[in-house]
């Protein structure tokens, strides 16, 4: 009796301990690629499996027999590897989130099968990844597929990348393989611009360096993936980077409570902080940070917070809330690194929708600076992103965003651009510039009013170079403003002598009645220039 | 600002710069459901009474405090629930002040539709994937909250947060929409709507750890006690319907608990000491079989049990 109580008490004891542990525990998000031969499938399913994390009845699952006497063996891929059953079903994993945790962290992979649509799906997956595994075959070298995912983990800025030198057991453990390769792989990190990286030889199939270190690779003295997944600092957080909250919702339950609710995206706040209020400007004082639990005295990303301030600002949804001394740009024009994700290509000009942090607004890419051929790396001159396409883009906005530089900030330096018409996301974006603040805003209008051989004239002139035009007899001011906004040339018949309008919709008088003068007073050249 | 060179300051347990996965993943869950309730006309949550819907609610709350949770919750009743769950219910949402609505198939239940009669796929069918569609149709909802989560099994594992449903309600997984950072795309047309599963990256053992760490209130049966039920092989079958009939001997008195809940005919108990939530946690660690493999029969909505089922998984 008084043993098994001990056992008992033992038991308790353990699992108090246990789950103190587990709340200790922190959390590290990564992303892997990489299709049905690379062994990404088997090197998953070793980290889960040796690390504990799988459970028996998926394991009976897998287990194959292999006839005769021989102990049956796990096939480690099955265990993770739903790409084959999905492909029989004819379904497409784009991309498949997984879990396991240690004793030190809880890990979150999305992983993509990388056979198709890679590009769209390895940047879904590269953007809210702490870390990235690229597998290289030791065998092959560094292949088109190893390219492809360093130079995503860079555009996606994923702070840290492990490549992993996969197959070692296939060239017999060789440390000169492994030099050979380690140098390719700096190569191309310089190439693509990653920062920082690692380098681990392994095997996934036969478990050399995943979990545990490998006697059959005396020469190699760091840690196993595991050892190096469960120490790296998980970086990128941005607890110390400039303070940004994006205001998803004003909490307002009585009138003597006025909160702004959001998660912070980037650093740190404590009651007693000077803030300014985005887009107006305005500057206040933290007063308290709220939250369920309890009013904390410091709070930093990614918590969801709702703060509230010492003075009444008007502030809402889309509005962001920062620290003063270092404020994000407020601005309608930017150049970004953007995915194409849709089928239906980038249309310049085209209206879509931008969201940003917890803002919406209508937006246009004005231009396509050059597309990146995946395979190569090198850059193309382009007019258009097809889908998977990844290129530079300049994009306008028609109410100015809170945008800060991606490499600075991923959750103010992102967005997502959406068809109006189809609802569908169709792009994502990562802001690499702020431009000079667009001035279409302040383009006097080109509107033009002419006898009706004249506006013939002048439209055919006009359509020759490339202009948008429209040809009415009506003379209200109303409507033409609404043409202008829709940047349109508008030419309007009258029967009085030939006039252009300008900025305040007043029409003036053009000196010569000739298509030149008229298309002279209507600046057309130098807009041209301009786009 | 030198933030670098101030002392730490405690948020929890942790540094003001290391979260634990916890709080990280209640930040994100917090994040989802302020983003819903913004951006939708008329969101819902789908209360299924289970653990991981009052997980969702202690979120809910702590997303919209000090406020109250701005959207209704619904209950899809088979009319088969446990009578512990159907009070558990009662008593839990009557004493947060929630407004609760609740919808049966009554056209169906009348009908004498059960799981024995019909089988259990189209009993399913109709009790639950019709009755849910019924109710958000009749309601209008755009937006209904779920408690799924991705590590359930294999086929929820590429789930969206925000799942786009056709006219129909239904489910396309070829055409779901990519979603990057945490943008979410709330657009849709008239009569289309978005399932949203805020605990999509929380695993089995972060909800009973998060149960435990924030106290919150779960249905009783899922702790072990004496309970009768029909012993048959390796499984306990609840008798709480009078359909569900033994043979001679199969019914007794089992010291166990239901570590899933759903419906009373189709949901089997386990064996099991764990009357306390750190018991339930050992057991979960130790046992290391997944949830769902306890269930008699599993019954899904977005039917990808069909093909576990078709793969001989059960």
């Amino acid at each position: 009796m008084s043993l098994t109580q001990t056992a008992e008490e033992q038991a308790a004891f353990e699992i108090e301990e246990f789950l103190a542990t587990e709340q200790q525990k922190d959390l590290l998000r990564f992303s892997t690629a990489g299709s049905v031969d690379d062994g990404k499938s088997t090197l998953i399913g070793r980290l889960l499996y040796d690390s504990r994390n799988v459970y028996e009845d998926h394991v009976r699952s897998v287990t194959r027999s292999s006839g005769g006497s021989a102990a049956p063996s796990i096939d480690f891929a099955l265990l993770t590897d739903g790409l084959r059953a999905e492909r029989e079903q004819g379904i497409t994993i784009d991309v498949a989130y997984r879990f396991f945790s240690t004793a030190r962290r809880k890990f979150i992979i999305a992983d993509t099968p990388g056979h198709e649509q890679y590009t769209r799906n390895m940047a879904t997956g590269a953007s809210t990844a702490d870390l990235a595994i690229i597998l290289v075959d030791a065998r092959k070298g560094i292949l088109t597929q190893s390219r492809r995912h360093a130079y995503i983990a860079a555009l996606l800025g994923i702070p840290r990348v492990v490549a992993a030198i996969n197959k070692m057991d296939l060239v017999d453990y060789s440390e000169e393989v492994f030099d050979r390769l380690s140098r390719d792989f700096a190569a191309l990190a310089e190439r693509v611009g990653l920062a920082s990286y690692e380098l681990i030889p392994i095997s996934a199939l036969e478990g050399d360096n995943v979990v545990r270190g490998s006697e059959r690779m005396p020469w190699y003295e760091g840690p196993s993936l595991l050892e190096y997944l469960e120490n790296v600092e998980v970086a990128g957080r941005n607890s110390e980077a400039p303070f940004r909250l994006p205001v998803q919702r004003v909490m307002r339950p009585d009138q003597n409570f006025r909160g702004f609710a959001g998660q912070i995206a980037a650093g740190t706040i404590r009651p007693g902080d000077r803030i300014v209020a985005l887009p107006s400007g305005r500057t206040s004082l933290v007063e308290r940070i709220v939250t369920f639990d309890r009013d904390l005295k410091s709070a930093s990303a990614p918590l969801s917070v709702t703060l509230t301030l010492e003075d009444e600002l008007d502030i809402s949804r889309g509005d962001l809330i920062a620290a003063v001394d270092a404020q994000p740009a407020v601005t309608n024009h930017f150049a970004a690194s953007a995915v194409w994700l849709h089928a239906q290509p980038l249309a310049l000009h085209k209206r879509y929708l931008l969201k940003h942090a917890s803002h919406v607004v209508s937006a246009r890419v004005r231009a396509v600076r050059h597309r990146v051929n995946i395979e190569t790396l090198e850059t193309q001159a382009a007019t258009a992103l097809e889908l998977n396409g990844i290129g530079e883009i300049e994009v306008e906005t028609d109410r100015p965003i809170l945008a800060d530089l991606y490499g600075e900030s991923r959750m103010t330096g992102s967005f997502i651009l959406i068809d109006p018409a189809s609802n569908a996301t169709v792009g994502a974006g990562m802001i690499r510039q702020v431009l000079a603040t667009a001035v279409d805003e302040e383009q006097p209008p080109r509107i033009a009013l002419a006898g009706r051989a004249l506006v013939e004239e002048l439209e055919a002139r006009l359509l020759e170079l490339d202009y948008p035009v429209v040809r009415t007899r009506v003379t209200d001011h109303g409507i033409w403003r609404a043409l202008h906004e829709a940047k349109v040339v508008v030419l309007v018949e009258t029967d009085e002598s030939p006039q252009v309008v300008t900025g305040d919709f007043i029409p003036e008088p053009v000196a010569e009645a000739s298509v030149d003068a008229l298309l002279a007073a209507l600046e057309v050249g130098n807009a041209k220039e301009r786009v | 600002m030198a933030s670098a060179t101030l002392p730490e300051i405690p948020v929890y347990n942790d540094s003001a710069s290391r979260l634990s996965h916890l709080k990280q993943l209640e930040a994100e869950s917090i994040h989802i459901f302020r983003e819903v309730a913004s951006e939708f006309e008329k969101p819902v949550m789908l209360y299924s009474i289970g653990k991981d819907s009052s997980v969702m609610l202690r979120l809910a709350q702590k997303a919209f405090y000090p406020g109250p949770i701005p959207f209704p919750l619904l209950h899809v009743d088979t009319g088969y629930k446990f009578r512990e769950m159907l009070e558990f219910r009662d008593n839990y949402t009557r004493e947060l002040g929630l407004e609760l609505l609740v919808w049966r198939n009554e056209g169906a239940l009348a009908e004498g539709a059960n799981p024995v009669k019909l089988g259990t796929q189209r009993c399913c069918g109709l009790l639950k994937t019709t009755a849910l569609l019924d109710a958000l149709r009749h309601y209008g909802f755009d937006a209904a909250f779920g408690g799924a989560r991705r590590d359930e099994e294999k086929s929820r594992a590429k789930e969206r947060i925000y799942s786009f449903r056709d006219k129909a309600g239904q489910w396309d997984p070829k055409a779901q929409r990519p979603e990057l950072w945490n943008l979410y795309n709330s657009r849709i047309g008239p009569g289309e709507s978005i399932r949203v599963f805020p605990l999509s990256n929380w695993t089995e053992l972060d909800i009973w750890h998060y149960i435990h760490l924030e106290d919150i209130p779960i249905v009783p049966l899922y702790f072990a006690k004496e309970r009768r039920m029909l012993v048959r092989g390796d499984s306990l079958i609840p008798t709480e319907q009078s359909f569900v009939q033994g043979l001679a001997g199969e019914e007794q008195m089992v010291r166990c608990r239901l570590r899933s809940l759903g419906c009373s005919p189709c949901t089997g108990a386990i064996r099991s000491d764990a009357d306390t939530l750190p018991k339930i946690i050992a057991e979960l660690v130790s046992f290391r079989s997944s949830e769902r493999a306890n269930r008699v029969i599993d019954h899904d909505q977005d039917g990808s049990m069909e093909i576990k089922k078709r793969e001989g998984y059960f």
